[in-house]
C-alpha cells in the first residue's frame, strides 16, 4: 500500500516537471504551425529582404527588416546605458562598498527590476521624453531613444547583481596575490578579478540583451508604432513587440493573414531570445564546472 | 535458522575465536563477501565480518578507510548516494537485508543511527522524538507521550527538559541534542543501533554522559560504533574492528586488540605511529 | 576617482528610483480616493476608477497562483529529490533555464493558441491565469529547488534512518524546513504576474471591461493594462488616472516583494 502510495506521489511529481517539457513544445508548435501557414502566403524572401512592414494597411509589405532594427536598436541604446553603469555598480559593491552599504544597496537596485514595466513605459512617455526634448528639439514625442534609455535603467539590476556575484566568488587568495605584488584596489578588480569573473559578466550582459528584446510594453507605449528601417534614434519605431501587441489591441480575425503575422514575428523574437539563452547557459554551466 | 559461523577472511583469526562459545545465539549482524564502489571507486574491498548480539563493537582506522561506508550498509543508507553499487550479503538473523523484497523502511526502524553531528529536526523536543512513531502511522497520543518521556528518561534529558518539551530541539546545546537524537533512535525501538563517530563534535563532558549512556544501552541493543578516538574504543567495546584502506585488517576482542594485536598495521595505528 | 565614479553609478539608480515614485506621486495621488477604487471605467476621466481592473487583477492572482503554486513546488521537488543525473533530468534543467528567458509576450501567443483557441476558453480569466502560470512556473520550479537545496542532507539522512520513507521524509521535514524560502520564492513570481502586461493583452484581456469578473470564464481586465489604455488617452486627466493607478499597483507589488523579503529573513534565521 505504502509503495503504491509513494510511487503514485512520485509519478504525480515526474507529471508536473515534465509540464515545463510541453510548455516548450507548445511553444515551438503553435509558432512554427502559424508561421508555416504564414509562408503559405508570403514569400520567405520578402520576409527576409522586403524592407517595409505594413500587414496592416491595405497595400501589404511583409518584411520584418523594419521590426527587428527597432528592436536591436532600442536593446543597443538600452545596453549603452546598462553595461556601463551595471558594471561599475558590480565592481563598486563587490571590491570597494562597505558591507553595510551593500547590504542596503543591493535590495534597492532589486526593487528597480520588480517594478511593473508599465509603469517604466509611462516614465519614458511622460517624463524622459519631455526632458530630453528641451535638450534635442526635434525629438519627436515616440522615439527608440528614451524608450531605450528607460530600458536601460530597468535592466541594470539584470547585469550588476550577477556581475556582482561573479566577482564576489573569485577566491580571495587571488585579490591577496595582487595586492601582495603591490598592485593598487584598482588595478587588482581590472587586471585580476574582472578576468576571473568574466564568465559570470558576459553571462550577465548576454540575459541583459534578450531582456531587452523580449521588452514589450517600455517600447510599445514610448517608442512608437511606425515600423521604420533606421538607425536615427529621435523618430518613431516599431519593435516586434510593440508590433504583436499593436495587433492584439485591434479586432484581428482569427485564421486571417494579419493573425498569421503575429507568429511569424513571434517566432523571430524566439529565435533570438533562445539563441541567446542557450549562449548564456552553456556559459553558466562551463563556470560552475570550473569552480567546483 | 541458520547459523552463520564460518570463518573469515584470510588474514584474521577465525571468527569462532571472537566469540565466547557459551553463548550460542544466532549472530545479529553477519557480512559476507562485501564489496563496495562509488562510480570506479572501490571503496569496500571484500569483507565478511560477524557482529555479536548485545555487545559493542567498535570501527576503528584512519579517515577514509571505509569504516564509515561499512557501517551506513547495514541499514542500507548508501543507498542514495551516486554511483553506489555492492556485492556482497548482509544478513540480520539470517535475512539478507539487500534481496529485492526488502522493505527498507521496515529495515530502518529495526536499525537506529545516530550520526556525527547532532542533527535534531527544526522542531520541537516532543516532535523530534515523536517523529519515528509518527511515520509508523501510531495516532494514539497516550502511548507516543510515554514513549516519548521513557525515551528522554533513558538518555537521561528528562530532567533538563520535561518543562520545555516544546522548545525547539535546536536550541539544546550540542550534548543535549546528541542525547535527544539517541532517544529519537530508542523511541522506535530498534534492536540495533550504529554510531557514526557520536561524540566527535562534543566537549569532553558531554562525551563522557554519550559514553555511559552507550554501555548501558548494551544490554538491550546491538552497538556499533565508528570512533577516531582510540580511547574511546578501548573504554567502551567489547570487539574492535580495524579497518584500512577498504579492508579489515584485524578483528577482535577489543582487549586483545589493543594489548596484543596480531598485525603490525594495527599496532602503529594503535600506538599512533599512522593514522 | 573610481571609488566616487562607484558611488555616483550605484546611487544614481537609486536616485532615479527616487524621481521616478516622487514624480508619480506628485501627478497622482491626489486622483486618489475611495471613489477612485470603486468606480468603473468611463470616457470622462474624472468619473474614471479602477474596480474592474482591480478585480480583475486579483482574481488572476488567485487562480494563478492555486495553478501555478502546486505545480511548480511539485516539479521543483521532482528535480532536487527523486530525478537521478540523467538525460532527462539534464534536458529539463536546460529547459527551465531558456523558458525563464523566454519573453512574456511569447507566453501570450501560446495561452492565445491553446488556451483562448484550442480549448475554447475564449478571452477569459481562467485563459491569462493559465498562461501566467506557465510564464511564472520556471522561477517557481528554482525558488523551490534553492529552498529545498538549503536545507541540510544530516535532516534526511536522519529521517530515513529513522525508517521514514522518501515522502514522509519530504513531507514531514523537507517542506516545513524550506516553506520559508519557497514561499518568498513564490510570492515573487507572483509579484511579477500581477505587474504582467504584454502577454494578457495577447491573450485578449480587454482594455474597457464594464464589470468585474464573477466567474473562471468572464472575461476581464487588469491594472497593468488599465494603466496602459490611460497612458495612450491624450488627454490630461487620464495622464492623472494612470499615474494615480501606477500608485496603487506599485503598492501592491512593493508590499508582496516586502512580505518575500520578510519571509526570507525570518528563514533565513532559522538555519544560522
Amino acid at each position: 500500500m505504502q509503495k503504491i502510495k509513494e510511487l503514485v506521489i512520485e509519478r504525480t511529481l515526474l507529471a508536473s516537471s515534465l509540464i515545463t517539457i510541453a510548455v516548450t513544445i507548445g511553444i515551438v508548435l503553435v509558432l512554427s504551425i502559424e508561421t508555416f501557414r504564414f509562408f503559405g502566403e508570403v514569400s520567405i524572401v520578402d520576409f527576409f529582404t522586403d524592407t517595409q512592414w505594413t500587414p496592416l494597411f491595405t497595400e501589404k509589405h511583409f518584411g520584418i527588416l523594419p521590426l527587428l532594427s527597432g528592436t536591436l536598436l532600442t536593446s543597443f541604446i538600452a545596453i549603452l546605458v546598462a553595461l556601463p553603469i551595471g558594471l561599475t555598480i558590480s565592481i563598486y559593491l563587490s571590491e570597494y562598498a562597505p558591507r553595510s552599504f551593500r547590504k542596503t544597496i543591493k535590495p534597492l537596485l532589486e526593487l528597480l527590476a520588480s517594478i511593473p514595466t508599465v509603469v517604466y513605459g509611462f516614465f519614458a512617455l511622460i517624463v524622459v521624453t519631455p526632458f530630453l526634448q528641451q535638450i534635442i528639439p526635434s525629438l519627436s514625442g515616440f522615439n527608440s531613444l528614451s524608450a531605450g534609455i528607460v530600458m536601460g535603467i530597468m535592466i541594470i539590476p539584470y547585469i550588476s547583481s550577477i556581475s556582482e556575484d561573479a566577482m564576489h566568488a573569485v577566491p580571495r587568495s587571488l585579490r591577496e596575490a595582487s595586492f601582495g605584488m603591490g598592485a593598487t584596489k584598482l588595478q587588482t578588480a581590472f587586471k585580476v578579478i574582472v578576468p576571473a569573473g568574466s564568465s559570470g559578466i558576459i553571462v550577465s550582459i548576454i540575459l541583459a540583451i534578450s531582456r531587452a528584446i523580449g521588452e514589450t510594453m517600455i517600447v510599445a507605449i514610448a517608442a512608437g508604432q511606425q515600423p521604420r528601417l533606421t538607425l536615427d534614434p529621435t523618430v518613431p519605431v516599431e519593435t516586434i513587440t510593440a508590433y504583436i501587441v499593436q495587433v492584439s489591441l485591434g479586432d484581428v480575425q482569427h485564421g486571417s493573414l494579419e493573425y498569421r503575422t503575429i507568429f511569424a514575428a513571434g517566432i523571430t523574437l524566439f529565435v533570438f531570445t533562445f539563441l541567446l539563452n542557450t549562449i548564456s547557459y552553456r556559459i553558466r554551466k562551463k563556470y560552475q564546472e570550473k569552480y567546483e | 535458522m541458520e547459523i552463520t559461523m564460518k570463518p573469515s577472511i584470510k588474514r584474521m583469526k577465525t571468527v569462532e575465536s571472537v566469540f565466547d562459545p557459551s553463548l550460542k545465539k544466532v549472530p545479529k549482524i553477519d557480512l559476507q563477501g562485501v564489496k563496495v564502489w562509488y562510480d570506479d571507486f572501490m571503496a569496500i574491498k571484500g569483507i565478511d565480518m560477524t557482529i555479536k548480539q548485545n555487545s559493542i563493537t567498535a570501527f576503528i582506522g584512519p579517515s577514509g578507510c571505509g569504516k564509515s561506508t561499512f557501517l551506513r550498509l547495514i541499514n542500507r543508507m548508501n543507498d542514495y548516494v551516486d554511483g553506489f553499487k555492492m556485492e556482497g550479503k548482509i544478513k540480520i538473523d539470517g535475512d539478507n537485508i539487500y534481496k529485492k523484497k526488502v522493505n527498507v523502511e521496515e529495515l530502518r526502524k529495526k536499525i537506529g543511527m545516530v550520526f556525527q553531528k547532532p542533527n535534531p529536526f527544526p522542531k520541537s523536543i516532543f516532535d523530534n522524538v515523536a517523529y519515528g512513531l509518527k511515520i509508523q502511522g501510531i495516532k494514539d497520543k497516550q502511548f507516543i507521550k510515554e514513549r516519548v518521556v521513557s525515551s528522554l528518561k533513558q538518555v537521561a534529558l528528562w530532567d533538563e527538559v520535561k518543562d520545555d518539551l516544546k522548545k525547539s530541539g535546536m536550541a539544546l546545546s550540542g550534548g543535549q541534542q546528541q542525547r535527544l537524537c539517541i532517544a529519537r533512535t530508542l523511541a522506535v525501538e530498534p534492536s540495533i543501533i550504529l554510531m557514526d563517530e557520536p561524540t566527535s563534535s562534543l566537549d569532553p563532558i558531554s562525551t563522557a554522559k554519550i559514553e555511559d549512556l552507550i554501555f548501558q544501552l548494551k544490554e538491550k541493543y546491538t552497538i556499533v560504533i565508528v570512533t577516531h578516538n582510540m580511547q574511546q574504543a578501548s573504554r567502551i567495546s567489547d570487539y574492535t574492528a580495524f579497518f584500512y584502506l577498504g579492508e579489515l585488517i584485524e578483528y577482535d576482542k577489543t582487549k586483545t586488540i589493543f594489548t596484543n594485536p596480531e598485525k603490525k598495521q594495527t599496532e602503529n595505528y594503535i600506538t599512533g605511529r599512522f593514522g | 576617482m573610481f571609488k566616487f565614479w562607484g558611488i555616483f553609478c550605484t546611487l544614481i539608480g537609486v536616485v532615479l528610483l527616487v524621481i521616478f515614485i516622487g514624480n508619480i506621486i506628485i501627478d497622482g495621488i491626489s486622483r486618489i480616493n475611495w471613489d477612485f477604487i470603486i468606480d468603473l471605467p468611463s470616457r470622462k476621466p474624472e468619473n474614471s476608477g479602477i474596480y474592474t481592473a482591480l478585480m480583475g487583477s486579483i482574481w488572476i492572482l488567485l487562480l494563478t497562483t492555486v495553478i501555478a503554486f502546486p505545480v511548480g513546488v511539485a516539479a521543483g521537488i521532482y528535480l532536487e529529490e527523486y530525478s537521478k543525473k540523467n538525460k532527462l533530468s539534464g534536458l529539463l534543467e536546460i529547459n527551465i533555464s531558456n523558458l525563464a528567458g523566454v519573453p512574456s509576450i511569447i507566453y501570450g501567443l501560446l495561452g492565445l493558441e491553446v488556451f483562448v483557441r484550442i480549448m475554447g476558453l475564449g478571452p477569459s480569466v481562467l485563459a491569462g491565469s493559465l498562461t501566467l502560470s506557465l510564464l511564472i512556473l520556471p522561477i517557481v520550479i528554482v525558488a523551490t529547488r534553492e529552498a529545498i537545496k538549503a536545507v541540510p542532507s544530516s535532516i534526511k539522512d536522519a529521517s530515513y534512518a529513522l525508517g521514514a520513507s522518501k515522502w514522509q521524509t519530504i513531507w514531514h521535514q523537507i517542506l516545513p524546513a524550506s516553506g520559508g524560502g519557497i514561499l518568498t520564492g513564490v510570492i515573487l513570481a507572483l509579484s511579477r504576474a500581477v505587474g504582467e502586461t504584454a502577454p494578457l493583452i495577447v491573450v485578449g484581456a480587454l482594455a474597457y471591461v464594464p464589470f468585474a469578473p464573477q466567474g473562471p470564464l468572464d472575461e476581464f481586465s487588469v491594472l497593468p493594462i488599465q494603466i496602459f489604455n490611460w497612458i495612450s488617452r491624450p488627454q490630461a486627466g487620464f495622464i492623472e488616472n494612470a499615474a494615480a493607478a501606477i500608485i496603487i499597483l506599485l503598492g501592491i507589488t512593493f508590499i508582496m516583494n516586502g512580505v518575500a523579503v520578510y519571509f526570507r529573513n525570518k528563514w533565513q534565521k532559522k538555519w544560522k
